[in-house]
């Protein structure tokens, strides 16, 4: 009976299917895990307060927030070194988040089930986000201003509420302040810095160049000391208050405001206060600067590197990609060079990414970009402006990496424009070049865009040649601002790829850091699999057309 | 209105503009022809310049070294006595001649005119008998040994100073142990051999009277708040081995002491406790005929270089044995000549060197790469040279009576073909071995640049990714392509693409953070997840058959894989839930454990398992996507009357579709492979990017794509290390050209080959 049925090659073919089903569900499960694990980072978690006795039978309280937990054959806890009794057949283990790193050492802990004697949810345990230290977890006893207490006990929680909104909105002032203005100043001061070298390199550096070299520095300086004087006071108005609270173990500490983020009350929230704090959470996340070594916070500059990164490589690559395909498919006779052109495209896009990388960073950094400065920039030196990774070299590298993807997209798009079109314009007597550009190219135009939205996805998730050729965890400034020339070619700038592989791989705190590199996976593949799905959506539209036209 | 003018406007101009008109629109035409094809072959160009590029960063590593002569001029002074030692500065501008007279002449290197000239002040009624460069040889201090048992150690040194843009360099001498003699042998007897070691803290000095072996040490203690530095003076006394001194060390920290004999016999001394010098080690390192002519340290101080007057130099370290015992051995040997080497002087950056022979041949060889560089002849009867710090100028003084000057360049010795693939005895390690270490904070460390451990872990993970994505790909393939119903097939094959989307940042980052933990928690479920789904599918497809007739028949056909998604998932589910029972039950509660102490295999959190299954997921799309295209495209008609003639669907496809569309699964493969083997993020995030060379499945590797992600970054432009990540890249480059060339052109192939069926 089963020799019969393997006869049929049935069974072969059941397991062909249950590749394909394989397949299916390692995709969805990856993409199930990355949203479920992103998005739920923002919601606030209840935080528990455990009464837990330790291996040397002191009960102490821990407030915490459940992480994770896991469960080990007795077994293997033996092997471990944790002491076990006869009857427990495996041990479950408790990740807890107690946050309070400057008062115990670490913001996780394992705890053991066994021993936890009970737990509860109180209303009243205050999460405190900081600018430093992590999270704090406990209890709120007091606001202060000035060294005073100005409310304590159960008014406490709304005072100090009102006291962080009013700071929140001075520290907006600084933040404004610190970066808009005074970066302007020093931006202005460097170039004069600049200025200053360049005229003593090109023997200009006389009387008249310095008497108003002299007034150009002056007013910055004025400016800035002008500016450092506002601050000052903002800064004061934002270390008046402070509030006392109490951690888990009774230690109390005193936290000024200026260092906090938000305060909230987790176990207190109703539902839409959970949305709502969601929601904040989640506008933080999107349009923030990073904190505490990229942690937490929120990913705004990469968000933006990212964008305009890719939006200069498409600029780049859109004509390059279009004409090659333009000559394969319509210039080109068809024989060798096609062919060995075609391997040249399969070969670029069967290159290592990295390959690309170390390309980018010894041709155009060290040797256009080290040419570059050598000419434009002699006032600079040593310092490098183009002969060190950048937006530009990053740009160019990856409009190298992508354009197979717009040739390839391209010409498929040119071959599916039937014959009868292009003849019908050359009968009337246009040129080649005039039936290219007014009827054969405007119908492959959404091929085009196909191509371009398929080599901006590829673009944004591509990391091993950026971390050559220009991409960095932390920078101090935006590529685009309001400072001349705007567009700063030179600057480095964040990504989110790398963002994720720096956070996730090369922070302090990697535990920490986890839920967060979570969401900006989420973000990522969100945008990738958008796009990629409008690229399939254009093409089939595509494709529908143009069969009505054949027909 | 508009419009008429333009019309009125047109024929008005006809006669004269029409041509033009036309012209422009035929030279506009060509032009555009012009520029499009262009930029068709500007794809070409830029493989092309990718390539060549690789290739012109690499090239330097494979240029001979040259070395010529730039000047000669006679012996400055050479009325103050013969040389003992000639000495260079680093920008070769200033060099430095020791007499035995106890002067020092300063000299401009390019024309031999002086400088200076110093004398060491020696008590009256003194002579100096004994004199030794100090180690570490670039703290530039000799020691000068004297007829009454006393020493004096001299040091000179160069300020450079920039006056009028010009570098202007000022040599002086200075004494780092006070200009008063130190007297090491009470009897007054004279110092006939000398040797010292010299750093910030300490000084020890070694030396040899008719009777006794004197070991003085002084330790500078500076006291807190106090700017005089006191001394403190330990002392040991050796006796003179039977055989005699012909020769004396020690290393630069101190430590180590080494007495050479005139018959070859080697005396190794710890001095590490300086009140009580021990012997390690007592050994012949020359054949019985020949004799030692000269003894020098490789730079760094952990091999000694043994010149004998055969020819041969040979390479002896401290290599440790079974017992964890340290023993000097000669690790390698070079044949420098047929007559006696006289000269060795090493490099004080790298791990080359220089000899001297008694024709006259001048050589330059690197110990590590087991390589000549340079082999010339200079001049007959040479006597003295110096090697500049930089190793790219050397003076060596001739019979003659002249000073001859050298330029040499030699950039990259370090770099041979054994060096990069076959196994190289490095100092202090026990046995020639594959090593790729290419970087450490010291100046005399020694890079170890085998591209076989990088190579071996490019290929190890793409072996297990392939091992994963094979099966899954190409089955999925075949199933998609020829079995599965068309509405399906239109959705299942996009998102299996899609996968492909999916950035590998995004990949590597669940691999490394989320599987491999979960894989080293659950090992057990994992390895029963191959056994368990398998026979699941099979019991289920085989009890498929009975379910009753209008029931199937409900069910299109071909969407047996949207049936076996519940069952999959089910016997996954089952098969971690087993896991931890079964693990009690068969491997003592930890299979991870059982592996280590049963199997003595080690785990490693993060390993090629892991790597598998996520570069496995990152490969699929590549394989089944050009595969399922494959076998899709076979002709209709080849199937048809394949069914036609009673063949099963099975028999068809596999006699059949795969026969033909073999090429291109052939080719999906290989783009697959091109893509694992250089796939970064992946590999970087999910093993531990140790270059190990193990086979084991719970073991990481570190491949030549994240080697280059590690280290580009960190690496000095153009130095050594630079140009060889570049040829790595050229490795990977060369690799991928090959495979994606061949798998275009087998496709190519099969595209006609269709089309003239």
């Amino acid at each position: 009976m089963i020799k019969e049925w393997f006869k049929t090659g049935s069974p072969w073919v059941w397991l062909n299917a249950a590749a394909v089903s394989i397949c299916l569900i390692m995709i969805i499960s990856v993409l199930g895990l990355v949203a479920v694990r992103g998005a739920s980072h923002f919601w606030p978690a209840e935080v528990l307060q455990f009464s837990y006795q330790d291996d040397d039978g002191t009960v102490q309280p821990i407030i915490g927030e459940h992480v994770d937990s896991s469960v080990t054959p007795a077994a293997m806890a033996k092997a471990n070194g944790i002491k076990m009794a006869d009857n427990e057949d495996v041990l479950i283990q408790y990740l807890i988040k107690t946050g309070n790193r400057d008062v115990t050492g670490s913001d996780f802990r394992w705890i053991q089930e066994r021993h936890i004697k009970s737990q509860a949810v109180p209303e009243a345990i205050v999460v405190v986000e900081r600018r430093e230290w992590g999270n704090f977890y406990g209890h709120l006893t007091a606001v202060k201003e000035s060294g005073k207490v100005i409310a304590s006990g159960e008014a406490a929680i709304s005072v100090a509420l009102q006291k962080l909104a009013e700071t929140l909105v001075v520290f907006k002032d600084i933040a404004h302040l610190e970066k808009k203005e005074i970066g302007a100043v020093n931006y202005d001061l460097e170039r004069l810095r600049l200025k200053q070298k360049g005229l003593q390199l090109r023997n200009q550096w006389d009387a008249q160049a310095q008497t108003d070299w002299a007034a150009e520095k002056a007013a910055d300086d004025a400016q800035y000391h002008a500016y450092q004087a506002q601050l000052q006071g903002l800064y004061q108005k934002v270390r008046q208050h402070s509030i006392m609270v109490k951690a888990d173990n009774g230690k109390e500490l005193e936290i000024s405001l200026a260092k906090v983020v938000r305060l909230y009350q987790p176990n207190q929230m109703g539902v839409f206060g959970k949305i709502g704090h969601y929601g904040s959470k989640l506008v933080e996340f999107l349009t923030d600067d990073p904190r505490e070594a990229n942690t937490e916070g929120g990913i705004f500059p990469a968000i933006f590197g990212t964008v305009l990164m890719v939006m200069m490589m498409s600029v780049i690559v859109t004509p390059f990609g279009v004409i090659a395909a333009v000559y394969l498919r319509e210039y080109a006779k068809q024989g060798f060079i096609t062919r060995v052109i075609r391997i040249a495209v399969n070969n670029l896009a069967g290159v290592p990414s990295i390959v690309y990388g170390v390309f980018g960073l010894g041709f155009f950094v060290y040797i256009l970009g080290g040419n570059i400065d050598q000419l434009f920039f002699p006032e600079a030196a040593p310092a490098p402006v183009f002969g060190t990774p950048g937006l530009l070299w990053a740009s160019i590298t990856l409009a190298l990496l992508t354009l197979p993807v717009v040739i390839v997209s391209t010409e498929e798009g040119l071959s599916r424009i039937p014959k009868a079109i292009r003849e019908g314009s050359l009968a009337l007597g246009a040129t080649k070049l005039e039936t290219l550009w007014l009827t054969v190219l405007p119908m492959a135009s959404p091929a085009m865009m196909t191509g371009l939205i398929l080599a901006v996805a590829r673009a944004a998730g591509e990391v091993a040649p950026l971390m050559l050729v220009g991409v960095v965890k932390m920078a101090p400034t935006l590529p685009l601002d309001g400072n001349f020339p705007f567009l700063h070619l030179d600057r480095k700038f964040m990504h989110l790829g790398f963002h994720i592989y720096d956070v996730g791989f090369q922070s302090p705190n990697v535990e920490a850091a986890r839920p967060l590199v979570y969401a900006t996976s989420l973000l990522l593949v969100v945008v990738i699999l958008g796009l990629n799905l409008s690229a399939i959506l254009i093409r089939n539209h595509l494709r529908e057309k143009y069969r009505a036209l054949e027909g | 209105m508009s419009e008429i003018n333009t019309h009125t406007h047109l024929s008005v101009m006809h006669k004269s503009s029409n041509s033009f008109y036309q012209k422009w629109r035929l030279a506009k035409d060509t032009i555009a022809r012009y520029g499009v094809v262009a930029g068709g072959m500007g794809v070409i160009a830029a493989v092309v310049m990718i390539f060549f590029y690789l290739l012109y960063v690499v090239f330097p590593l494979f240029l001979p070294a040259t070395a010529e002569s730039a000047s000669q001029y006679p012996v400055p002074e050479s009325a103050l006595g013969k040389t003992l030692l000639l000495d260079m500065e680093e920008q070769n501008q200033v060099a430095a001649r020791f007499t035995d007279t106890g002067n020092i002449v300063f000299f401009d290197v390019a024309s031999g005119k002086t400088l200076l000239k110093a004398a060491v002040t020696i008590p009256a009624a003194s002579h100096i008998t004994s004199f030794a460069q100090a180690t570490p040889v670039n703290e530039g201090a000799v020691i000068y040994g004297l007829s009454n048992g006393q020493a004096v150690i001299v040091k000179h040194q160069y300020k450079v100073t920039y006056a009028n843009n010009a570098k202007v360099i000022t040599p002086s001498i200075e004494y780092p142990m006070g200009d008063k003699p130190l007297v090491l042998a009470e009897s007054g007897l004279a110092l006939d051999k000398i040797t010292a070691q010299i750093s910030d803290g300490s000084t020890t000095v070694v030396a040899k009277t008719a009777q006794h072996i004197y070991l003085s040490s002084f330790q500078k203690e500076q006291a807190l708040f106090a700017d005089e530095a006191t001394l403190t003076r330990t002392d040991a006394m050796l006796n003179v081995p039977s055989a005699g001194v012909q020769d004396m060390l020690i290393d630069k920290d101190g430590s180590h002491l080494y007495l050479l004999s005139s018959q070859g016999r080697l005396d190794f001394y710890d001095i590490g406790d300086k009140s009580s010098p021990v012997l390690k080690q007592a050994q012949n390192i020359v054949d019985a005929k020949q004799s030692i002519t000269s003894l020098t340290f490789l730079n760094g101080d952990l091999s000694l270089l043994v010149g004998d007057s055969s020819g041969l130099v040979a390479q002896w370290s401290m290599v440790r044995d079974e017992s964890n015992r340290s023993m000097m051995q000669k690790i390698r040997a070079f044949k420098v000549s047929d007559k006696a080497v006289i000269a060795l002087k090493s490099e004080q950056r790298r791990k080359g060197f220089l000899t001297l022979d008694a024709t006259g041949e001048l050589g330059i060889y690197h110990s590590t790469a087991e390589k000549q560089l340079i082999s010339e002849h200079v001049a007959d009867g040479l006597s003295a040279v110096a090697l500049s710090p930089r190793a790219n100028a050397a003076l060596m003084e001739a019979a003659d009576g002249k000073i001859r000057f050298w330029t040499i360049e030699n950039e990259h010795p370090e770099v041979s073909l054994k060096a990069l693939w076959q196994k190289v005895w490095y100092e202090s390690y026990p046995k020639p071995d594959y090593i790729w270490q290419s970087s450490a904070s010291n100046n005399d460390f020694e890079p170890k640049y085998s591209l076989v451990p990088l190579v071996f872990g490019t290929l190890k993970a793409a072996f297990y990714a392939m091992l994963v994505a094979m099966p899954l790909a190409l089955m999925g393939a075949i199933y998609t392509a020829y079995f599965m119903n068309p509405t399906m097939r239109q959705y299942v094959k996009p998102v299996i693409e899609l996968m492909g989307a999916l950035p590998t940042v995004i990949l590597g980052f669940l691999a490394g953070l989320w599987l491999a933990p979960f894989i080293e928690e659950h090992l057990s479920g994992f390895f029963a997840l191959f056994l368990i789904v398998p026979m699941a599918i099979m019991v289920f497809a085989y009890c498929w058959q009975f379910m009753p007739k209008p029931f199937l028949e409900k069910i299109p056909e071909g969407s047996d894989a949207m049936l076996l998604v519940p069952v999959i998932l089910l016997a996954g589910f089952f098969a971690f839930s087993v896991s931890t029972p079964l693990e009690i039950a068969l491997f003592h509660g930890s299979l991870r454990d059982w592996f280590k102490n049963e199997l003595g295999i080690g785990y490693d959190q993060r390993n090629a398992l892991v790597v598998g299954v996520a570069m496995g997921f990152a490969v699929i799309p590549t394989i089944f996507s050009i595969a399922e295209d494959a076998i899709f495209s076979v002709p209709k008609h080849l199937t048809v009357g394949s069914l036609a003639l009673g063949a099963t669907p099975w028999q068809t496809l596999s006699k059949v579709v795969l026969l033909t569309a073999s090429p291109g699964i052939f080719s999906a493969v290989m783009i697959g492979f091109g893509r694992a083997v250089g796939e970064t993020m992946i590999v970087l995030m999910s093993t531990g990017n140790t270059p190990v060379m193990d086979l084991s499945v719970f073991q990481g590797m570190r491949t030549l794509a994240a080697n280059i992600a590690v280290e580009m970054p960190e690496s000095e432009v153009d130095s050594t290390h630079y140009r060889v990540l570049f040829l790595t890249a050229l490795v990977l480059f060369a690799f991928t050209f090959i495979f994606n060339t061949l798998a275009e052109v087998i496709r190519q192939r099969l595209r006609e080959k269709y089309s003239s069926l």
